[in-house]
């Protein structure tokens, strides 16, 4: 239960640091309410932080859209421009149809004119009845409507000469002439689908300009002229022309026709969205970029305020804290588990954040788009994540195994290098070596079981991402053939399907880091919140080291450990009077470090009193008891630094002759000189001062400090018995002229006090000094005796 | 029979050649005759019990504990490891825990004091039926009545072997058949108690740092 056993016990760092990975919170909830409370103070930072973190996510997810927009512009510049062609062709070759015919030939076949040609005495009978033959030809085909074979031609020319008159067609005027010629030329015209320039070119002008209008096309103007140009290429052009054909016969075109038609990349719009573009991924950087800064740095700033602030909190512990609690977890939650928080904090609230946020984006904009992509791109992502869910959920139990075996096999190598000599000597390598094997074996198995399916993760993402590209591209190509979508839209989603498979494992990692430091921040708020000890604000009394007379009283003193079912001390009196050497001696568990952790005020006494000079330690503060106090315990305690410095130790004023001058009181001084740098010797971890020379260091350091009180507890068990006898007489030196309490077993060493206490469970069952207590005959004789035991 | 005691300084270093822990630089170890480096380390190892100062606790029964390793004579039966937990003086407080016999130690042995680690680990080396016994100032954290009931069990119970004692304390060896004084690696000084008061001087100051002039003069 004491103070010192615990210094014993070394931390276990290493294996606590193992065990932790898989800790989880006990109350995930409570706990990160109670983080983000005490993050409370760089609450704006954080805001900013997150925000920026949304933006970015935002602005990555509007790029795509961009992107969309930027592949059409440059496919354009890939590809035939179909819709002017189609377009182009569909004026040229829909130019010679019988409406547009009959409207320039405006054929008068009026009964009147009809009558004149039947009455007109130049005609010959003969081409009378030709004519009246096509005629009723006409009316029977379509009912009046003149249409259908170039039956006019047959019509004897005489004839024509009556029935095509001087017209105009929209305010152009087209002569009888014209209208002869051109009847002769389409006379000519074999096949209306494969007109030749020869053919176009016998037709008069101006009914060429009403045939084929000029037409404009994306803003280029293509002339009559230019149309016949395009006809002759376009003539005997089949559906299964090759490219490289269709190319070498544009190239012919006029070049205004070239230009309506032929692929074309628009330069300045392509700029104009790549610029954006890039100012979109620049900005989107920058954002993250400033967001990290300042989530490290409210992480390092938070974690700095907890260490500082557990720092603070030790000292305001109270010593039982200490006996329920090992150093090593203490430790743990200084340093591992702040570097926990600061770390996971940092990767994953922004990350938490902006992966949402992607997610949830992708979603909205891949719907936006196209909701038919959409649903492809999310379902063939979540056959993936199902794949690996089920893997996940396999591979977990493998984890667990593989981390217990580890530690078996850990435990296991670390208690056979710690009893070596035992396995050695005892002829237990055979037994050990058998062990190691078959836990080795387990390590083994659980290693490639477990790695074995962590390593299916990363092709399985890989097969993921591929999957949805597939998919994505099969049914994009689908849509963009039916016209519904454009290609720029399938290489959009293609980005799509990346934004949206990584922010699920970004989730999935962000859940995990938080879960951890939700664990670690619950152990650090949990030390941060322990009861400390009762505040001394109010006690003004102080006693002054030089004015204090050396009287100690015990009155009725009860005290219980908290976790203690039965008092440690009951009922305890005693009276220490100036100057006087006080032992107290007893069976391991009697009390006796007990009783010196209350005389310190380490702990509060649960009824009773303590009384220094006749005022009640309860009206003293912590530090003034402190102050009148000095002790050597059992476990010299020696830091890293000269003998000099450790001597001094905390004090002011030390001149290098007073710690010459202790040094030499103590026995030390031969030693001393014999090392390197003398005083200036650096103690470190090495063997080269015995633990009887330790001792007598902590004892000079007792020297120096001049107190009333003095505190031995069990102050020469470490020591051997030569080197005891100078520790003994540095220590009756160190007593002189002080109240001293003297802890031991060795009752060699406290025959000469003045008074001895026999303390058992508790109680002192006899005091007096050597001489009376060995004349009572009672336990102090049995205890003296046992030492001397013989057989 | 044969007991011998050794005191000061480079005691452990001497005690840890005999199991070859480390060899000697110059000169011999013998064992019954032989040279301990003409032992295989089995053979050699089969004849010493060691009790390190630090009792060695492996994560197991107290059993298993109690019956570690191999001496060349087979398996332990049950009957002797309970007699060698009784003439530890462990048979009290083993008995009285949870499983009894069966208890798993934790590790390190964490979940027993520092004495009853010491009387398991000295249990270890009483099982093993050993010709030699090394107590590497194995006794320290008895106390003095455990362990002069202990020391006289043991003495009634290993008849034939020898035993050497690492010790610091007077009382503990006092009644040695020879006690080897070293100091600074030299020996200088052997013999019983009582021949050492009277011829070595440093014996004589070790024994007066412990105990009275009246009180040597009783024993």
């Amino acid at each position: 239960m004491s103070n010192n056993e615990q210094i014993k016990n070394p931390p276990r760092m290493g294996r606590m640091g193992r065990g932790r990975n898989f800790e989880k919170p006990k109350n995930f909830k409570k706990a990160i309410k109670r983080l983000f409370k005490e993050l409370k103070i760089f609450k704006v930072l954080i805001i900013i932080a997150l925000l920026l973190a949304t933006l970015g996510s935002i602005l990555s997810i509007i790029a795509p859209d961009r992107l969309s927009d930027l592949t059409d512009e440059i496919s354009k510049g890939l590809v035939v421009k179909k819709d002017n062609l189609e377009i182009l062709t569909q004026n040229i070759f829909g130019a010679l149809n019988e409406e547009k015919i009959e409207d320039i030939l405006d054929i008068d076949v009026s009964e009147d004119t009809i009558l004149e040609i039947m009455t007109s005495e130049d005609i010959s009978e003969s081409d009378k009845e030709k004519f009246r033959e096509i005629l009723e030809n006409a009316q029977e085909n379509d009912l009046g409507n003149t249409s259908n074979d170039f039956s006019f031609i047959e019509i004897p020319k005489n004839i024509l000469n009556i029935i095509l008159k001087d017209t105009y067609y929209n305010g152009m005027k087209i002569s009888k002439e014209d209208k002869i010629e051109f009847l002769m030329a389409i006379s000519n015209i074999k096949d209306e689908k494969s007109i030749s320039k020869k053919e176009v070119d016998e037709i008069p002008e101006n009914i060429q300009k009403i045939l084929l209008p000029d037409i404009t096309i994306d803003n280029i103007k293509i002339s009559t002229k230019d149309q016949i140009l395009v006809l002759e290429e376009l003539n005997g052009i089949s559906q299964d022309i090759s490219t490289e054909e269709l190319y070498s016969k544009i190239d012919k075109m006029p070049e205004n026709v070239q230009k309506a038609i032929k692929p074309f990349m628009d330069i300045d719009k392509i700029k104009n969205i790549a610029l954006f573009l890039a100012g979109l991924y620049v900005t989107s950087a920058l954002f993250t970029f400033i967001q990290s800064i300042l989530m490290t740095d409210v992480a390092n700033k938070f974690a700095r305020r907890l260490r500082s602030r557990i720092s603070n909190k030790i000292n305001k512990l109270p010593l039982k804290y200490f006996d329920k609690t090992t150093t090593g977890d203490i430790l743990s939650r200084v340093t591992n588990d702040v570097d926990t928080i600061a770390q996971s904090m940092n990767q994953s609230l922004a990350s938490l954040v902006s992966s949402v946020t992607l997610f949830l984006g992708t979603i909205i904009m891949m719907f936006y788009t196209n909701y038919i992509m959409a649903i492809t791109a999310i379902l063939s992502s979540l056959i993936g994540f199902i794949f690996m869910f089920l893997i996940l959920g396999k591979s977990q139990k493998y984890f667990i195994a593989r981390q217990k075996e580890l530690g078996k096999l850990n435990g296991h190598i670390e208690e056979i290098y710690s009893g070596l000599n035992i396995v050695k000597v005892y002829n237990g390598k055979k037994e050990s070596d058998e062990k190691f094997d078959e836990l080795n074996e387990k390590v083994y198995d659980a290693n490639r079981k477990s790695q074995f399916l962590s390593g299916l993760m990363p092709p399985l993402m890989n097969f993921i991402g591929n999957f949805g590209y597939v998919a994505v591209c099969i049914v994009g190509a689908i849509l963009t053939m039916n016209d519904i979508i454009t290609f720029g839209v399938i290489v959009a989603f293609i980005t799509y399907v990346r934004l949206f498979t990584s922010p699920l494992s970004q989730i999935a990692q962000a859940m995990t880091s938080l879960q951890s430091t939700a664990a670690a921040s619950e152990r650090v708020f949990e030390f941060l919140d322990e009861e400390e000890m009762p505040l001394q604000e109010n006690i003004k009394k102080r006693l002054n080291p030089s004015d204090v007379k050396g009287k100690i009283e015990f009155e009725n003193v009860i005290f219980q450990y908290e976790n203690n079912d039965k008092p440690t001390i009951k009922n305890f009196s005693a009276v220490a009077l100036p100057g006087q050497k006080i032992a107290i001696v007893g069976p391991t568990g009697a009390g006796k470090t007990t009783m010196v952790n209350l005389l310190m005020k380490f702990y509060d006494i649960n009824s009773g009193d303590i009384k220094i000079d006749g005022i009640s330690t309860k009206e003293l503060t912590r530090e003034n008891i402190h102050e009148l106090f000095t002790m050597v315990l059992q476990d010299t305690w020696l830091f890293n630094g000269t003998i000099k410095e450790n001597i001094i130790y905390n004090q002011e004023n030390i001149k290098d002759e007073d710690v010459e001058k202790v040094c030499k009181a103590v026995g030390l001084e031969h030693f001393i000189k014999t090392l390197p740098k003398t005083y200036d010797y650096l103690l470190g971890d090495n063997d080269s001062v015995s633990s009887g020379q330790k001792q007598l260091i902590t004892i000079a350091r007792a020297m120096l400090q001049k107190t009333p009180f003095l505190i031995l507890d069990e102050a020469t068990s470490n020591v051997d018995t030569r080197t005891e006898e100078m520790v003994q007489i540095a220590m009756d030196k160190l007593t002189e002229g002080k109240t001293s309490f003297i802890i031991a077993h060795r009752l060699s060493t406290i025959k000469n006090a003045d008074l001895i206490l026999v303390i058992k469970d508790g109680n002192i069952i006899e005091q007096g000094n050597h001489e009376e207590l060995m004349n009572q005959k009672g336990f102090y004789v049995d205890l003296y005796n046992s030492q001397f035991a013989l057989e | 029979m044969h007991l011998l005691d050794l005191l000061v300084h480079g005691k452990s270093t001497l005690i840890n050649l005999i199991p070859r822990f480390y060899d000697a630089t110059s000169g011999e170890i013998l064992v019954d005759g032989i040279n301990v480096k003409d032992y295989t380390q089995e053979l050699l190892h089969n004849k010493i019990g060691y009790i390190p100062q630090r009792a060695v606790i492996f994560s197991d029964s107290v059993k298993n504990n109690v019956s570690y390793g191999e001496n060349g004579k087979g398996k332990k039966t049950d009957e002797k490891i309970k007699q060698a937990i009784e003439v530890a003086q462990a048979k009290e407080f083993v008995e009285k825990m949870e499983n009894g016999y069966e208890t798993q130690m934790a590790e390190g042995g964490t979940n027993v004091s520092g004495g009853q680690k010491q009387r398991i680990s000295i249990a270890r080396a009483i099982a093993r039926d050993p010709e030699i016994y090394i107590f590497d100032d194995s006794f320290s954290a008895l106390d003095y009545k455990t362990n002069s009931i202990l020391r006289h069990e043991l003495k009634k119970y290993t008849k034939d072997a020898t035993t050497l004692i690492v010790a610091q304390r007077i009382g503990t060896i006092m009644n040695s058949d020879k006690i080897l004084v070293l100091e600074n690696g030299n020996c200088v000084g052997q013999g019983t108690h009582k021949e050492l008061l009277k011829n070595c001087e440093v014996y004589k100051q070790i024994a007066l740092s412990q105990l009275s002039e009246e009180e040597l003069e009783n024993e």
